[in-house]
């Protein structure tokens, strides 16, 4: 086995690992690992099973067949990149929503602390 | 009619003052509403203490879309039948909210666009900047087949039928190009009247040489992605 290939395969499964670990203490979500799973298990397939990707590679048009596997795993963090930003988008919409309802909230106290005051001087 | 001023400011504690005060002059029962959106001066001290506008303060910077999406928000909690939307800056003239009024008053628009190009003797601005103005114009006219002056006219009354819907969906940044769009696809009637800006006096502009050309970049694809979307109202 060349050592590209035993360093692809450990390399995986190390992310696998990890992903259970951060997943299990909960510092990552289920949902937001699902992605980054689905990546690891392909590298770790292709790893694994070289004429898939030889024949893979060759299907491209790629001499070289680790080249291959680079680019399974650019697309994939191209995709993990694009889906953090449609999060994102989700979030900072979420938080200005929030900001507003703070602002808007802030003026209802500050007006019930108003008609408070001037009801308990009197 | 129940009518909000709405007032969106940044870093206007030069200005803030005056403009309220323009505007209670015009308007001495409409309640006026200062959304200070996370300015780092006085802007929401000086607003308050002029006795005559509510002031909102956001939390952090939402920029302009936001803020004024904030204004749309209390006006729906509170019942206004009529908003309109002014600069803090001072650039839009009091005198001319009867002008953007007066369609929606009537019931001839949803939504009335204060326009620096619809009316003469203007104060002198950058050409860069007026270039910029026309081609905005020039391009959310093509796309609506309305003629529409002055797309980032800042200066606009909306009716109630337009704040129930905006109040929901509203861009966060350079958002009046879009507002025109998106309120033309789903049907709103949209109008332009003539009204009389002013030369700026404290403070500066929002548009620096950089943010120009994100400005420019921005609205560009905010104009072609706006095609493509579908009505919300079918």
């Amino acid at each position: 086995m060349p050592i590209f290939q035993a360093l692809s395969i450990i390399g995986s499964l190390i992310i696998i690992l990890v992903l259970v670990e951060l997943v299990k203490s909960r510092r990552l979500k289920e949902s937001y690992s699902l992605l980054w799973f689905a990546i690891a298990f392909v590298f770790l397939l292709l790893s694994l099973w070289r004429d898939f990707l030889e024949w893979l590679a060759g299907l491209m048009g790629i001499g070289y067949a680790p080249a291959a596997l680079f680019l399974v795993l650019i697309i994939g963090l191209y995709l993990i990149s694009l889906h953090f930003s449609v999060v994102i988008s989700r979030l900072s919409e979420k938080n200005k929503n929030v900001s507003q309802e703070i602002g808007l909230l802030n003026l209802e106290i500050k007006k019930i602390k108003k008609w408070l005051q001037s009801k308990l001087n009197i | 009619m129940k009518t909000l001023i709405l007032i969106p400011a940044l870093n206007e504690e030069k200005n803030i003052e005056r403009v309220i005060g323009d505007v209670w002059e015009v308007m001495p029962k409409a309640e006026i509403l200062v959304v200070n959106d996370g300015s780092s001066d006085q802007t929401a001290l000086v607003a308050e203490n002029t006795k005559k506008a509510t002031v909102i303060t956001l939390p952090h910077n939402l920029g302009i879309g936001g803020a004024v999406q904030t204004g749309f928000k209390y006006a729906e909690i509170n019942d206004y039948e009529i908003v309109v939307r002014l600069d803090g800056d001072g650039q839009h003239a009091a005198a001319g909210i009867g002008r953007v009024m007066g369609p929606v008053l009537s019931g001839e628009a949803d939504i009335v666009i204060g326009s620096r190009f619809l009316e003469k003797n203007q104060p002198s601005s950058l050409l860069a900047r007026r270039v910029g103005q026309k081609i905005i114009g020039f391009f959310t006219s093509v796309i609506i087949s309305q003629k529409i002056t002055d797309a980032t006219s800042g200066f606009r009354c909306y009716n109630k039928k337009a704040l129930d819907i905006l109040n929901k969906y509203y861009p966060s940044d350079f958002p009046e190009p879009e507002e025109i769009i998106f309120l033309k696809k789903n049907k709103f009637r949209i109008k332009e009247v003539g009204v009389l800006m002013r030369a700026r006096e404290g403070g500066s502009s929002s548009l620096t040489a950089l943010k120009s050309v994100y400005y420019a970049i921005k609205v560009a694809l905010a104009i072609f992605i706006s095609i493509l979307r579908t009505p919300i109202i079918k």
